[in-house]
């Protein structure tokens, strides 16, 4: 079993994203992340979509999902190298005076940058590969997560290659 | 200027539909209206389930798509069972269901249900469409989607407000556009020579032939290819009629209830060619165990088949009827394999199927009189369990697109409509039902469409007065602990009766030919309801899971 990034060009249609995500709970996969959006093609979007499986349950799932009329395009990311991102927002207690200082400095030393500070709060945005935002959360848990929100992975092949938009 | 409902019906005729199954209902009244005084045909069912059954039974006997038609909510909900069907066999058909008008969707609405979010696992494709202008293309595209390929349902939902709507200019597509379809047809030069050069140095090859080779009309290439290399051709519950009954290569069906020799074929085999076959658990038992020393050859449209339950050593996407005849363009006549061939033959004549002859009405003498009276020019249609298995073992079927059963699915009470649509697209055949008395009795209502427009199909029912297959397992497996199987007497007969419907009852083997006789002489539907042995069953029968060569009622191979 291993982790696997597929990311799955489709034409922008009401229904498609059910028809994608429908086909991996009918095979009783559990999508780790998922994040959508529209790519560099008019009319398209691309689907990212984290998942755990041993290859072949993962291969079979990738030619059902090239079967489905509306996608164009499945690549699975791990078998090249690739840059894989997330962000996170994340809204942690900090009361003037007492631990605000601490916790802007583990945002400086993340990169993480403030985008929101209240009376009794900061939010804090960070950006980086799914072990770093797994990191900074751990840190932050003493001082009282309040919320967290994550974009879910998006990843994208090193060099000219591209994951591709034929089929 | 034209409407939804108008642009639909046009539509249609233009994809050479000549009939179209259905039911009407509140929001696709402006769709019958259209109807009303159009010349393209429509038969009205009892229940639409029958509906999606007669498209699907329609579209297996002639090789066209086949079309149904239902209302919204509860009439497209009693599609669904027919659309499985279809999918699982890779069927082409288009169903049109209306929908509650647009602006009432998600409103919970009078008769509204999400049938596209319903129909998603069980169709190849489906279209909410939202304008009366994209009628026209949605419809070409739906049958270009349902009729290539890889065959299946396509689901067009039809909002009451799309059918009203209207278009000024109407334009119909003579092409489709689709990006994310394009299906390979044409085999890989080199996997094909590879796959010819598997099959020169094998000793031992079988060729599993399935549903495949029907759908790409490649009977006769299969044929063609098995004779001249002189393989043994089995088949599975779908394949069966691509090959006729009695040629010397065929070695029946594979499998849960396929023959000894066809199982012990496929066991000993060195070299399987599996074509248009998706290696079911019904068919491969314990998966291991299947075919347990062969390389695999495995020619199918649908990339998705290839190593899905079986390892394969030489994959061919592609069209089987192309890839096959790629393949007689390069094969040289092989030297015969005479002691593989020696082998076979031995295993056919020494276990055949069989059953007991001590006078009693057993279902397997009613399919052999089927037989002699028909000859194969038929076609049979089969509702779900023991008929069915009975049927696909005795009945000698010699041509392709005359046996229909729901294989994938096995939907109880698909014959009957099944067979209405067969009919429709065989007029020139006769066309009979195998029917249990657990499966008629799941379609019976459709004893009204069949009175009412005096379709002759002939239903033969292997009356048992139990859930045959599902009292078999309990018997076998269940310490013949009968929960829930046995069924009360019903005198079909006078249920035909009260649908104006000739039948008549059969107690006897004397009285089995006059019966069937009787049925091909009557114009109209005609009803058989024969008491068979009680307790008969389908043997041989390899249990769930274990290597298909060890069957109940079989032998070591010899």
């Amino acid at each position: 079993m291993k982790q696997h990034t597929l990311a799955v060009l489709v034409e922008n249609k009401a229904g498609v994203l059910s028809r994608v995500t429908g086909l991996f709970s009918r095979r009783g996969f559990n999508i780790e992340s998922l994040a959508v959006g529209t790519c560099e093609e008019p009319g398209m979007s691309r689907i990212t979509i984290v998942v755990i499986g041993d290859d072949g349950k993962v291969e079979q799932v990738t030619k059902q999902l090239n079967k489905l009329i509306d996608v164009i395009k499945v690549s699975d990311l791990m078998e090249n190298e690739r840059v894989e991102r997330e962000l996170a927002m994340i809204k942690v207690a900090a009361e003037p005076g007492t631990t605000r200082a601490e916790i802007m400095q583990i945002a400086q030393i993340f990169r993480a940058q403030i985008v929101d500070v209240g009376a009794k709060t900061v939010v804090l945005q960070v950006v980086g590969d799914t072990d770093k935002i797994d990191a900074l959360e751990k840190l932050l848990r003493q001082y009282g997560v309040k919320e967290l929100v994550r974009t879910g992975r998006i990843g994208i092949l090193r060099g000219a290659k591209t994951a591709g938009s034929g089929k | 200027m034209k409407t939804g409902a108008k642009i639909l019906v046009e539509s249609l005729q233009r994809e050479g539909v000549d009939i179209l199954f259905g039911y009407p209902g509140g929001v696709v009244l402006p769709i019958y209206d259209e109807l009303y005084d159009s010349s393209l045909k429509h038969l009205l069912v009892r229940h639409e389930q029958a509906a999606a059954h007669a498209a699907d039974g329609y579209a297996r006997a002639s090789g066209k798509v086949g079309a149904c038609l239902a209302t919204s909510g509860p009439g497209a909900c009693n599609l669904v069972t027919g659309i499985a069907t279809a999918y699982m066999d890779s069927v082409p058909i288009v169903a049109i269901t209306g929908q509650v008008p647009t602006s009432l969707l998600g409103n919970d609405a009078f008769q509204e249900s999400d049938i596209t979010g319903i129909t998603m696992p069980i169709t190849k494709h489906n279209y909410l469409v939202k304008d009366a202008k994209d009628v026209a293309r949605t419809v070409k595209e739906a049958f270009y989607i349902a009729g290539t390929g890889r065959p299946g349902p396509v689901l067009i939902d039809m909002p009451k407000d799309v059918s009203t709507g209207t278009v000024d200019k109407v334009e119909f597509p003579e092409t489709v556009s689709l990006r994310g379809y394009n299906p390979t047809y044409k085999g890989h030069k080199r996997q094909i020579e590879k796959a010819i050069e598997y099959i020169a140095t094998a000793e031992r090859p079988v060729i599993y032939a399935g549903g495949g080779v029907i759908a790409s009309n490649a009977s006769a290439e299969l044929v063609e290819l098995a004779t001249v290399l002189s393989i043994p051709v089995t088949t599975t519950l779908m394949g069966i009629g691509c090959i006729p009954g009695d040629h010397p290569l065929n070695l029946g069906m594979l499998g849960m209830h396929g023959t000894e020799y066809a199982n012990f074929a496929i066991t000993e085999s060195d070299l399987l060619i599996a074509i248009g076959a998706r290696f079911d658990d019904r068919v491969i038992g314990k998966a291991e165990k299947f075919a347990p020393n062969a390389k695999i050859i495995h020619i199918d449209i649908d990339p998705a088949e290839i190593g899905k339950n079986k390892r394969v050593d030489v994959p061919i996407v592609g069209d089987v009827r192309l890839v096959l005849k790629d393949m007689l363009t390069l094969i040289k006549k092989a030297g015969a394999k005479d002691a593989w061939m020696k082998r076979v033959k031995h295993w056919k004549q020494h276990h055949p199927l069989k059953f007991k002859k001590d006078g009693g009405l057993h279902p397997q003498f009613i399919l052999q009189q089927m037989n002699e009276l028909l000859k194969g020019d038929a076609v049979i249609v089969s509702e779900v369990g023991q008929n069915q298995m009975w049927t696909a073992q005795w009945f000698n079927f010699r041509h392709p697109r005359t046996w229909i059963t729901s294989g994938g699915l096995g939907t109880m009470g698909y014959g009957f409509p099944a067979a209405i649509g067969a009919h429709f697209a065989r007029p020139d055949l006769p066309v009979f039902d195998v029917a249990g008395d657990g499966s008629i009795q799941m379609n019976i209502q459709e004893m009204g469409t069949v009175a009412a427009n005096k379709i002759p199909v002939k239903i033969v029912i292997l009356n048992n007065m139990y859930l045959g297959m599902v009292r078999q397992w309990q018997e076998l497996f269940y310490d013949r602990r009968y929960s829930y199987t046995e069924l009360p007497p019903v005198e079909f007969v006078k249920i035909a009766n009260a649908y104006g419907i000739e039948g008549v009852k059969v107690e006897s083997c004397d009285d089995v030919m006059p019966a069937l006789k009787a049925a091909i002489d009557c114009d109209g539907p005609f009803v058989m309801d024969f008491r068979i042995e009680r307790e008969e069953n389908v043997f041989p029968m390899v249990p769930a899971g274990a290597a298909i060569n060890e069957m109940i009622g079989g032998h070591t191979p010899s």
